[in-house]
């Protein structure tokens, strides 16, 4: 009995290293992947809430039409009627959540500028003018007022 | 040794019994509607939703508001190589029909230039491009880290706490949607403005897309109006063949298109 043992011993030192080595690398594995890691697939779970945690910058048309309601009325059957607000005024996130109150007003000269300039390529169902052409060195508001850009008589 | 109890029996029962007669998300949701604010409840429910894009090219007047709206809301860097939204202009002549010229000056941020010079000889037109969200994307299967996957609401997202910055994905998007954001080192791309569109929101592209060419869609909300467009426009995803499951579906896509 005792001889048998004895011949077994290299065996069970062998058996000990492999334990050992399953031990760490069970440790190292526990130490390295979050536990959220594959609860939907192969990734952490967590990623989506980091993700989602980005504050907006945009506040989105439906907020803006909260408080304007005049803009929205004049806006009312005009070609910009479907233009959402933030197009033209630019992310305003912080003005909705009332850190800014005041925030600036559209580049006069600019704001019309990437719709409506002249273009290779731009479908022909988009008013376009060469605002040289156009208008000179008027600005667009002289004559056309933004939320309904139709020249009234 | 045994561990201290820390829910008393009537805790247990009053949660048991929430969570047994509301199920699920109505109980997350109950110690908000009991506060009188509903609202912030934690509501959304990834499973309810299969999120996609239409893009109408016939709509599309290359302003370049959806690609600065873009960089705006995400923070992405300002170099002419890192756009997770970027417009194209294709000019394609009649006799060279599948040999088109394109060109995207810094990703149209700052609008196309008047070429003046095709006339009506050439067909032009404008393509915007975004991370298509596929269904099976290649750059997700490549990743070695889980870094990269596809969520439950069918948008490809990036934890950028793993990424180790290897590039592979970079280099397995056919679409070309992924750049490496300089400040980490760590690869970034179009999320779906998944900050927005789980609270209600559009993407910030679609927000500022003035002619509607941009949508988001809720492909598992049979309300959408994507099926009302899918069935009554012959809609095309880019590179089919290489069989992503793309989600971005393009009205009036020329073959030239890549």
């Amino acid at each position: 009995m005792s001889r048998g043992l004895k011949n077994y011993e290299h065996v069970l030192r062998m058996a000990g290293l492999f334990a050992t080595g399953i031990a760490v690398f069970l440790v190292v594995r526990w130490i390295l992947v979050p536990a959220d890691f594959g609860v939907y697939g192969f990734y952490r779970a967590g990623a989506l809430d980091d993700v989602r945690a980005r504050p907006m910058a945009y506040a989105g048309h439906d907020t803006c039409a909260e408080c304007h309601t005049d803009i929205l009325e004049q806006r009312k059957g005009s070609r910009h009627e479907k233009v959402n607000c933030e197009s033209c005024h630019g992310p305003l996130a912080t003005h909705a959540s009332g850190d800014v109150m005041k925030p600036g007003k559209p580049e006069l000269k600019t704001v019309c500028v990437p719709c409506h300039t002249k273009m290779d390529g731009r479908p022909s169902f988009m008013p376009q003018v060469d605002f040289k052409d156009h208008a000179g060195d008027a600005l667009c508001t002289d004559c056309h007022k933004p939320h309904s850009p139709k020249i009234q008589q | 040794m045994s561990a201290e109890v820390t829910t008393n029996r009537r805790e247990f029962l009053k949660d048991s019994g929430k969570w047994i007669v509301l199920t699920g998300a109505a109980t997350l949701a109950w110690d908000f509607v009991v506060e009188g604010a509903p609202e912030q409840a934690p509501n959304y429910v990834a499973t309810d939703h299969w999120w996609g894009m239409i893009i109408d090219i016939e709509k599309c007047i290359g302003c370049g508001n959806c690609v600065r709206a873009c960089k705006a809301e995400n923070g992405v860097p300002m170099t002419d190589d890192a756009f997770r939204t970027w417009v194209e202009r294709y000019t394609i002549f009649p006799d060279e029909p599948e040999k088109p010229i394109v060109e995207s000056p810094n990703g149209g941020y700052d609008g196309f230039a008047d070429l003046k010079m095709h006339g009506d000889a050439a067909k032009v037109f404008f393509v915007p491009k975004i991370c298509n969200h596929c269904a099976h994307s290649p750059c997700v299967q490549v990743c070695p880290v889980g870094a990269t996957f596809e969520s439950p609401d069918g948008v490809v997202l990036v934890d950028k706490t793993r990424c180790l910055g290897c590039r592979y994905c970079v280099q397995a998007c056919p679409y070309g949607c992924r750049y490496i954001d300089p400040r980490t080192e760590t690869v970034d791309k179009c999320t779906l403005c998944y900050h927005r569109i789980t609270k209600g929101q559009t993407t910030a592209c679609c927000e500022t897309c003035p002619t509607g060419a941009r949508q988001l869609v809720d492909l598992k909300n049979p309300k959408d109006p994507i099926h009302e467009f899918m069935r009554t426009h012959k809609v095309h995803v880019l590179k089919p063949q290489m069989a992503t499951g793309s989600k971005t579906y393009y009205n009036g896509l020329d073959m030239a298109v890549r």
